[in-house]
């Protein structure tokens, strides 16, 4: 039911539709407050930071705010806060880095520590978040290294990738397509006898198969298959195969070659990120 | 009473109220959009960025159309964490040749603005046909048709005309040669690979992108994910702080 008008009540807004007439309350006291502090915080803002467009820019505010001046800032002051670390990990040499007082250990180890989020953050993606590979790229945690697993060999990799044209040093190593130059039989040998080098497929060494063996692989591989680390050519006469070792994967390998590429993180990544990432990989458990 | 008391006659105006609350938007709208147009930060020049080449755009064309943009952002943020993790912020430059630009707010997936040269061309044809195969937590579908969809290149010409039309200064020597370039870009050995650099600049490129010999649409993707972010040299870039 409609309240009828009294003296005490406030004044009406004068509308009236049929009779029904509205109260003009006035706003709480404490809502009109808060409006009013808030339009004086916004002047305050707008002087402080930047806001009001112009001709040529926006009014740059007293404070000097950016977002690019803030990131450098922030940027710079973990930079100055680790600058002694840093300055230590580039100044080691690569073998001591792991050991020093300053910088190594696992537990608290700046070194080994800034290398697990490097490698997790820019080698995960193809070496596994374990470091464990896949098929394709390669595991990190045992022994068999395509192209060496001491601290230099892997610094030198880290930073130089690997088949990574833009990089001059980068690590290079083409192996043949044999596809092109020999028969079928041929391929059919040389999958038998790499099969029976590691002990695999059931496979048995055949005279046949050493000597094709020798005349086309045994140059990069050796002459007993161990391979070659100067060249990135894997050992043969282990369990730990990259793309495979049933003989439909061996005969695609033999037959049409394979090309892992890795980047060059060189220039992507600091001198220090480059060293942290060798120690940690090296503590993986393959580090030789 | 003055004029403010004269608001009951546009609030018994329907007509009248909507064409003024039209102008009162009009207005909002003009003072928040026209300065992006002429404020000198939002137009900065940079060197180094170029117009997508045909294959290029061709792949960002299907990246658009599987709808990558869903889980993935292409803007890196000014945050600390940001650059550590992707790389150098994002400029708006880098997104001036972009209609439309891939920015997002949602990242179910990493951003991919600097993705470019992170990985070898195999690892995004490995990871597209199965990215379990070599992500294993990741959740992201498989596009391995990718690689058997032959790309389509029919109407790369009207492609590049259209991009001129809203300010990619694609010239006309560009569009026509569209084709040429969009397959010299697959082959560094080919004989129209000199008109390619010539119109895009020697940084571009050139290889066969999806190890494959046909023409497919992952050879299209892999060219534009290898060149997102590459084209700023910020080794030399230098920041103007007030920006």
């Amino acid at each position: 039911m409609a309240k009828t008008p009294e003296k005490k009540d406030p004044e009406t807004t004068g509308h009236s539709w049929n009779g029904i007439e509205e109260f003009n309350n006035p706003l709480p006291r404490w809502w009109l407050i808060t409006l009013y502090l808030t339009i004086i915080w916004a002047i305050g803002y707008m002087i402080a930071y930047p806001a009001i467009p112009l001709i040529n820019g926006a009014t740059p505010g007293l404070l000097g705010y950016s977002s690019r001046g803030e990131v450098a800032a922030d940027i710079e002051a973990v930079n100055t806060q680790n600058a002694p670390l840093i300055e230590r990990i580039n100044e080691l040499e690569l073998a001591a880095i792991a050991g020093d007082e300053l910088v190594g250990g696992e537990a608290d180890g700046f070194a080994y520590n800034g290398g697990k989020a490097v490698f997790a953050t820019f080698c995960s993606q193809c070496h596994g978040a374990g470091a464990n590979g896949a098929v394709g790229y390669p595991s990190l945690i045992d022994d068999d290294w395509l192209w060496g697993g001491s601290m230099e060999d892997i610094y030198t990799t880290i930073n130089h990738g690997i088949r990574h044209e833009a990089d001059l040093d980068t690590r290079l190593s083409d192996m043949p397509a044999f596809g092109e130059f020999l028969t079928d039989e041929e391929i059919a040998g040389l999958v038998q006898y790499v099969g029976a080098l590691s002990e695999i497929n059931g496979a048995e060494k055949t005279e046949e198969g050493e000597i094709l063996f020798l005349d086309n692989c045994a140059a990069c591989h050796a002459d007993d298959g161990t391979g070659d680390r100067f060249v990135g050519a894997p050992n043969l006469t282990d369990a730990i195969w990259l793309y495979g070792s049933d003989p439909a994967t061996l005969e695609e390998t033999i037959t049409f070659a394979r090309f892992g590429e890795m980047p060059a993180w060189a220039g992507r990544l600091s001198e220090a990120q480059v060293r942290q990432a060798a120690v940690y990989i090296h503590s993986l458990g393959g580090g030789e | 009473m003055g004029l403010l008391n004269k608001h009951g006659v546009i609030e018994r105006n329907a007509t009248l109220l909507m064409v003024l609350s039209l102008v009162v938007v009009t207005i909002g709208g003009i003072v928040e959009i026209v300065p992006l147009f002429y404020l000198q930060n939002t137009i900065e020049d940079v060197e180094g960025m170029r117009p997508y080449t045909p294959l290029e755009l061709t792949g960002r064309d299907i990246y658009i159309r599987e709808g990558c943009y869903v889980c993935h952002s292409q803007m890196i943020r000014p945050m600390r964490d940001e650059v550590e993790r992707y790389g150098h912020y994002s400029l708006a430059a880098e997104s001036q040749y972009d209609h439309p630009f891939q920015w997002g707010s949602k990242r179910t997936g990493p951003d991919l603005a600097r993705v470019g040269g992170r990985y070898s061309d195999e690892w995004h044809v490995d990871h597209l046909v199965d990215p379990r195969a070599v992500v294993p937590e990741s959740i992201m579908p498989s596009y391995a048709f990718l690689s058997h969809t032959k790309l389509d290149i029919k109407y790369i010409e009207d492609r590049l005309v259209a991009d001129s039309m809203v300010g990619v200064p694609y010239t006309d020597v560009m569009i026509a040669a569209a084709k040429e370039d969009l397959l010299a870009q697959l082959d560094p050995y080919s004989d129209g690979i000199d008109n390619l650099y010539a119109n895009y600049g020697e940084n571009v490129v050139a290889r066969n992108f999806d190890g494959q010999e046909e023409l497919t649409e992952m050879d299209a993707l892999v060219a534009y994910l290898q060149v997102l972010g590459t084209m700023v040299d910020f080794s030399t870039f230098e920041p103007d702080a007030s920006r």
